[in-house]
């Protein structure tokens, strides 16, 4: 990007705010909702006539054997991508993958660099890294480049540029390139490719993400619609890919259902216009092709959350953004409210290990838990119960099982502790709480008509007059009378 | 997601109810209301006195060593091995999945995983287990259902409330759009995040609106909280009431249910 | 080569319990799927027009006549051709005068990019087959065939031997044995370039060939 403002370091912080702030836009929300509903449709009509649970039980199936050997297969792939003539190299986290790239630039005296979509590149913040160290770094999805001409970043991991409406594309377009105000989208389209094409052949080094790195052949495996990762892969002298490590699998059978899964389940492709696969640099009887090719392997993170056994499973995830397009909560507040690479679920259970949970301790809490983004996530990641879990961890909330994750505890408030620990001893009292409810009931009609942020846009349910156990109680007084079977007794 | 394929149990004599801490201080018709289905289906209820809460409140909010106090207290409720039916999905699937977890590495893991085997949604225990039978004797009316999220995703029960309004001659069902989305009630999610919540069950009304329907019914006391207090508060046409409320109105030809 | 070693050793010296290694069940990848040559080219067909690819289906000595109607209707200046294969051969050697002026892809990008990039107006390819169940062709660029010119040009047709089909990729895996023989780059093509970043709304070309046109050799007409 070439600016992050200083509010996507702190999502903590602008989390409301800005989640208020989309749902009183209605065009945004009416964008998304469209959006939404679309992918969501296109999904299910492609997953028609599978067997949808025995794939993904493979899906999940094959990432859990990748992450069980992950050691030895990112070794593997090391030393196939070596025999390739790929260069692999290892980054802790994003700055050391953002100087990893910067030096293989400077070496090749590279000025400018032309970027294929790569969510770790996100991560890195990797753009803005190369223009601070006099890289020009070009995004050239279409949706990544009008992204990065406003100045601003996707709001879903699939399509960046969701939140913007043709018009303000056009305008955009016009401001910053001089193309032609129109509404016409194929006009607007063929404009970028002209632009684009330009940039291409200026480009010194391409920079591209990965979907799968197959560790048995050595191969970068890349997934998209509109040529512009070939292009990125295939006209600069120098391919740059950078992955995450938990993107190997083993064998080019294991990648197979994945890749049926992560296409269906993003935008309900049966296959992306353009499956590329690379497994070289240009050979010398080849004409075309980059002459370098680099692996940068991130860790960021991962290697944290691979120590603990439920968290592990964040790391199946294959970014298909199925949990966005079907999570209530993102479809009413858009990506830019996360205020973090990753938005929506995927991204609530995988932030807070890049960022800490005291930076991202409202994310977890961001669900109504109703379950959606666990029913579609291809790869079976049991995202409600993570998010379970991290509110847990940022309230330091189990004294048997202890917190693990950076900034654990963070949110944890003696107010809001006091509040559990009154309704523990209330509710573990079952004499005391007959009485406290029976109470309650009978003075029901001093029950205020407010009860904080629920009353602001309902009404209170009233208190019964009296309580299911009073009921049960009575009928099972009656009953004995009338020599009836036994209700509300204990055997 | 629960058991890949359940097993029903044949019909038993007895069962334990749990009725859920809303359904006990704001509609406890509903739970009579169940109470009555299970008799009429020839079953023993057993309402232990000293339940209180099932612990899910405290358990989504990350207060874990509360709702295992709270939780702990219920399970010994269920000495007899009889099955336990439970009014709503949310606390249902509390007790089914999230039991073992709350309680793995706990003195009580073991007594957590009997309950957790003995636990049903009560709507899929009378169409499933008592294979109920109904007759309806009430005036023709429409409704619509909302199946609650955890009813759905949890126990897994999406296609029993449809099945048993079928069963109701003199009820038509139209559907509302995006049935599966949930009402935005998500327990403390509601007051942690007000807006989104209040956005969610705007559309929620909306869609029962649209779709002519005047009454929805439902599975679970809180969606039915939100939704009907929100269409109540917006003055929109529309009401609510529990599903096993409305079943025992159409049965027993009464109208004594706390609709909403 | 420290940040290897560590990153190495944290995942080596993993806490917690050992990791599942489910056995896998591939047969829902397969399964139901024993197409006829006729139902696989009907599906491939079915599934590539769906998004957008264009078929045509031509008996084995007539698939240049189908190819110079194609570049008509298109009035196309030219055609980039494979130089060593028997597709561009034929072409070349067929003496017709109704073809557009033959173009071979005979020298390094970096001599001619500009001309690639804005002067071809379409380029044949050979495929290595295609998969009837996502409607892909797949394509291995190579020396005679190399990367670009299925990409630069606004038309890229592409022929397909109608008995070269497989219902699945992993089929096509398992049979052309890619396990043990990865070329520089494979590629799965399903139609044209496309996007639909602006507004949701479909539009082609963006960067790659706005049109994909297969011909089907060696299939009688549909």
């Amino acid at each position: 990007m070439t600016q992050v403002s200083e509010a996507d370091h702190s999502p903590v912080k602008s989390f409301h705010p800005r989640a208020r702030e989309a749902l009183k836009n209605d065009q945004l929300r009416g964008n998304f909702r469209n959006a939404m509903d679309g992918l969501m449709g296109k999904r299910t009509k492609a997953f028609a006539g599978w067997d949808l649970e025995a794939l993904r039980q493979l899906g999940a199936g094959v990432r859990q054997r990748s992450l069980a050997r992950l050691p030895d297969l990112l070794l593997q792939l090391e030393s196939r991508l070596t025999d390739n003539g790929i260069q692999v190299h290892w980054a802790e986290d994003g700055d050391e993958a953002c100087r990893i790239i910067r030096d293989i630039c400077v070496e090749r005296d590279a000025k400018r660099v032309i970027k294929g979509k790569s969510m770790v590149s996100e991560e890195m913040e990797l753009n803005h890294y190369l223009e601070e160290h006099g890289i020009e770094a070009l995004e050239s999805d279409l949706g990544e480049y009008i992204v990065q001409m406003a100045g601003e970043t996707p709001s879903h991991i699939i399509m960046p540029a969701i939140h913007k409406n043709t018009e303000e594309i056009s305008e955009l377009l016009h401001n910053k390139t001089g193309t032609e105000r129109s509404h016409d989208v194929n006009y607007l389209t063929a404009s970028a490719r002209q632009q684009l094409r330009e940039k291409f052949m200026q480009a010194d080094v391409g920079i591209s993400g990965v979907n799968f790195a197959v560790a048995e052949t050595g191969t970068l495996c890349l997934v998209e619609n509109e040529g512009n990762g070939r292009m990125t892969t295939t006209v600069p002298p120098c391919h740059i890919a950078v992955t995450g490590i938990e993107k190997v699998v083993a064998t080019l059978d294991e990648m197979a259902p994945l890749l049926a899964l992560l296409t269906r389940s993003a935008t309900g492709q049966h296959l992306t216009t353009y499956f590329n696969m690379i497994s070289r640099p240009r050979q010398p009887d080849e004409l075309d092709g980059p002459e370098a090719v680099h692996l940068v392997l991130v860790d960021n993170g991962r290697s944290g959350i691979y120590q603990d056994d439920e968290l592990i499973d964040t790391l199946r995830c294959i970014r298909c953004g199925a949990c966005m397009n079907h999570c209530p909560v993102y479809t009413r507040v858009g990506g830019h409210a996360y205020g973090t690479t990753y938005p929506g679920p995927i991204g609530s259970i995988l932030m807070p290990h890049l960022l800490g949970l005291d930076e991202t301790r409202h994310l977890p809490t961001a669900s109504s838990l109703c379950g959606a983004c666990g029913e579609v996530c291809p790869v079976k990641i049991p995202i409600p119960d993570l998010l379970v879990r991290l509110r847990r961890e940022s309230v330091d909330g189990d004294k048997l099982h202890a917190s693990g994750v950076q900034g654990h505890g963070s949110k944890r408030s003696r107010g809001e502790a006091l509040i559990w620990h009154g309704w523990q001893w209330l509710h573990e009292r079952p004499g005391l709480y007959r009485f406290a409810m029976a109470m309650a009931t009978r003075l029901r009609v001093l029950q205020p008509s407010r009860a904080g942020a629920w009353s602001r846009s309902r009404t209170t349910p009233k208190l019964a007059s009296k309580t299911l156990h009073q009921r049960v109680g009575e009928r099972a007084r009656t009953t004995e009378a009338t020599s009836r079977p036994v209700s509300g007794g204990e055997l | 997601m629960t058991d890949a394929i359940r097993v029903y149990p044949a019909k038993p004599d007895k069962v334990y109810f749990f009725g859920t801490c809303l359904v006990d201080i704001f509609y406890p018709d509903a739970g009579v209301a169940g109470i009555q289905l299970l008799e009429r289906e020839g079953i023993e209820v057993v309402f232990p006195q000293d339940q209180t809460c099932c612990g899910q409140p405290a358990y989504t909010s990350g207060y874990h060593d509360q709702a295992r106090a709270v939780a702990a207290a219920q399970l010994d409720l269920f000495p007899g091995d009889y099955p336990i039916v439970v009014p709503s999905g949310s606390c249902g699937g509390m007790m089914r999945k999230h039991y073992p977890d709350l309680f793995r590495d706990a003195p009580q893991a073991a007594k957590a995983e009997s309950v957790a085997g003995r636990i049903w949604e009560l709507t899929d225990f009378l169409l499933n287990v008592c294979h109920i039978h109904l007759d309806d004797l009430g005036e023709p009316t429409t409704v619509a259902l909302h199946t609650s999220c955890t009813a759905r995703r949890e126990m897994g029960v999406a296609g029993v409330g449809p099945r048993l309004l079928q069963k109701l001659k003199n009820v038509s069902v139209v559907e509302q759009a995006r049935p599966e989305e949930c009402c935005g009630f998500g327990g403390t999610f509601a007051v942690r995040h007000p807006e989104i919540s209040t956005a969610m069950v705007t559309d929620k009304v909306q869609a029962f609106v649209d779709a002519g329907a005047p009454e929805f019914v439902t599975t679970d006391c809180g969606c039915l909280m939100n939704i009907a207090g929100h269409a109540d508060n917006t003055r929109q046409p529309l009401t609510g009431q529990h599903i096993l409320s409305f079943l025992w109105q159409r049965v027993s030809a009464t109208d004594d249910g706390d609709r909403v | 080569m420290k940040s290897r070693e560590r990153i190495l050793k944290r995942l080596h010296e993993r806490r917690g319990a050992a990791l599942p290694m489910p056995e896998l069940d591939f047969s829902v990848l397969t399964e139901g799927r024993n197409w006829s040559n006729a139902e696989k080219l009907d599906r491939f067909q079915e599934t590539i027009e769906s998004v957008h690819g264009e078929v045509h289906r031509a008996p084995a000595d007539q698939w240049l006549d189908t190819l110079v109607a194609i570049l008509k209707a298109r009035n196309a200046r030219n055609l980039l051709t494979p130089r060593r294969h028997s597709l561009g051969k034929t072409i070349r050697e067929s003496g017709r005068s109704d073809l557009p002026t033959l173009l071979s892809y005979d020298q390094p990008i970096e001599a001619w990019q500009p001309a690639l990039f804005n002067d071809v107006d379409a380029a044949i390819t050979s495929t290595r087959g295609a998969i009837a169940e996502t409607g892909s062709l797949i394509l291995w660029p190579g020396p005679d065939e190399p990367r670009l010119m299925s990409l630069a040009p606004p038309i890229h047709i592409a022929l397909l031997e109608a008995d070269c089909i497989f219902a699945t990729f992993p089929e096509a895996l398992t049979a052309q044995g890619w396990g043990s023989a990865m070329p520089t780059n494979a590629l799965l093509v399903s139609g044209p370039s496309k996007t639909a970043d602006i507004e949701q709304t479909l539009a082609y070309g963006v960067h790659g060939p706005k049109e994909l046109i297969v011909i089907v050799v060696g299939a009688s007409a549909a």
